[in-house]
């Protein structure tokens, strides 16, 4: 599904969306709301400017239309890897863009996800992975790292991470992997427009993604682990 | 306030592990661990994949008290696979950071240092970092401060280079370092031309304190002494800074402007030029007191 289409799928009710720099800006409607749409394209590279960019859009949102909905649009290859980059202070960068999206949530801006094409690392951490609710298109790619990489950088042969990717989600890419963890909440099929509009019905609440891994047995330590750390007494 | 009955000059930050550097930063005897190591609650991921594992997954969580101020702490071990997150290592951070929004305490101080992600496990180590970074933004809406502090042997990288940019404020010496992506995974990925990690004086001076402090991407920088860090955590406690709109905004323009100034910039020197240093490149020789006579004049803070 390229862009266009998506965003038909999404918004039969018309969208104003500009691409500029890999980076999306505007708005669409769902059931006569108005709901603003924020993203990436190409398997954008996540350097300075886009996050700012990002950051800048999420703030005019705030500052322009109190309480609107955003919808988050999904594609990156990660975070830009360059000397110039770290040396301008990318990290800082990264985490105002999650500041932005969390500053919006506060005060009362619904944040959805979809992941469209691809999310990757860095890139996916400071802005898609902010929302209230992540969301894939099923041919969606979502990973850290892929495992002949990782195969070089741990010294486990590829044919053994192979092998044990099979029972654990805990490593090798795939939206698959990245549910039964609890970091993706559903997988979205047409009509995309009805799961957008449903989403946006419900109402935001605490970061609930440890425990959905619990119940996906995918992450079975991270809820336990953090109660307990919460609620024990010292 | 007494910010010297510590009994703890002269410890290097840089040299000390997790325990050590949490036990010298708080007053003596105060600290309480969280899920201590005899309880062996470790990776069950290293485990099935054959590799060794720590009884405190790499970090330390508890409670203590800052000049009698009630903390949360954590102190992240890079002696264990380099400070790197996994499941249960963010879900004892996670889990802090949550204690302090229902509990309500003084503040948060946290001891990074971390690689990022821990590629064992890295989909867990992933939306682990996430849950970190919500976690403490949580905090701060909730008006507890977090502050982050950085001195240790492998800087704040990856992932966490972005939770520490979400802290109050942080803390650095002229040692610790921070940032996205490692020098040595920029000269892997994208070639030595591009960064080369082997030269340590690039290094220190891309992504070290002294250069992080003077862009304004960190509040204080200290020595490389537990004492220099503690005097400068009691003092953040003291000014809370909330997450707010304005905040953010002003933020936004200094972000801004630094782009625009230094968009042509290929090496800090350049930047510390620009911002009107005499001599820049003489400023990675100077020790701490020498250089915030030397950069005094210029420095406009962080945002």
């Amino acid at each position: 599904m390229n862009l266009h289409e998506l965003l038909d799928e999404l918004f039969p009710d018309g969208h104003e969306v500009g691409c500029d720099d890999e980076v999306l800006v505007g708005s669409g409607r769902v059931k006569g709301r108005e709901v603003a749409v924020i993203g990436t394209a190409g398997h954008a590279a996540i350097g300075i400017e886009i996050a700012l960019n990002l950051a800048d859009a999420v703030l005019q949102v705030i500052e322009s239309h109190p309480g609107r909905p955003i919808l988050m649009l999904v594609d990156t290859q990660g975070q830009r890897l360059g000397r110039r980059d770290e040396l301008l202070g990318i990290n800082g960068y990264l985490a105002h863009l999650a500041k932005c999206l969390e500053m919006a949530r506060q005060r009362g801006h619904r944040l959805i996800s979809l992941v469209y094409a691809e999310a990757v690392s860095g890139g996916f951490l400071s802005f898609g992975m902010m929302a209230d609710e992540i969301h894939t298109l099923q041919e969606a790619q979502v990973r850290v790292m892929n495992l002949p990489a990782m195969a070089r950088i741990t010294k486990i042969p590829l044919e053994r991470l192979e092998e044990l990717s099979i029972d654990s989600p805990a490593f090798a890419p795939g939206i698959d992997n990245f549910f039964k963890l609890g970091g993706v909440e559903s997988v979205w099929s047409t009509p995309l427009s009805e799961h957008l509009e449903a989403a946006l019905t419900r109402k935001a609440g605490a970061d609930t993604r440890s425990r959905l891994g619990l119940d996906r047995k995918g992450r079975v330590l991270a809820y336990p682990v953090a109660r307990r750390v919460c609620t024990e007494r010292v | 306030m007494t910010t010297t009955s510590c009994g703890t000059a002269g410890q290097s930050y840089y040299e000390a592990n997790a325990l050590k550097r949490i036990t010298s930063l708080l007053d003596p005897g105060s600290f309480h661990e969280i899920i201590r190591p005899e309880e062996k609650i470790s990776s069950p991921h290293l485990r099935i994949l054959g590799q060794p594992c720590s009884f405190n997954d790499g970090i330390i969580v508890g409670a203590g008290r800052l000049a009698g101020k009630k903390v949360l702490i954590a102190g992240q071990e890079g002696g264990f696979m380099g400070g790197a997150v996994g499941e249960v290592h963010g879900a004892k951070l996670t889990g802090l950071l949550q204690r302090a929004t229902e509990e309500g305490p003084d503040g948060v101080l946290l001891l990074l240092e971390s690689g990022g992600v821990r590629l064992h496990e890295a989909n867990a180590g992933l939306i682990a970092v996430s849950e970190i970074i919500r976690s403490v933004l949580a905090a701060r809406v909730a008006g507890v401060p977090v502050i982050g502090l950085i001195g240790g042997v492998y800087g704040c990288f990856g992932g966490m280079g972005i939770v520490a940019r979400c802290c109050n404020a942080l803390i650095i010496s002229e040692e610790g370092r921070m940032g996205l992506s490692g020098p040595e995974v920029i000269e892997t990925t994208m070639g030595v031309e591009e960064f080369d990690a082997s030269d340590r004086a690039l290094v220190w001076r891309t992504v070290g304190g002294k250069h992080r402090y003077l862009i304004g991407e960190v509040q204080r920088l200290v020595d490389d002494d537990v004492a220099a860090f503690r005097a400068a955590a009691i003092e953040l406690l003291n000014d809370p800074r909330p997450l707010s709109l304005e905040e953010l905004q002003k933020e936004h323009g200094m972000l801004s402007d630094r782009l625009k100034s230094c968009s042509s910039a290929y090496d800090a020197i350049d930047i510390w030029h620009t911002m009107g240093i005499a001599e820049p490149e003489t400023l990675p020789l100077l020790d701490t007191a020498a250089f915030h006579k030397a950069v005094q004049h210029v420095y406009r803070g962080a945002a």
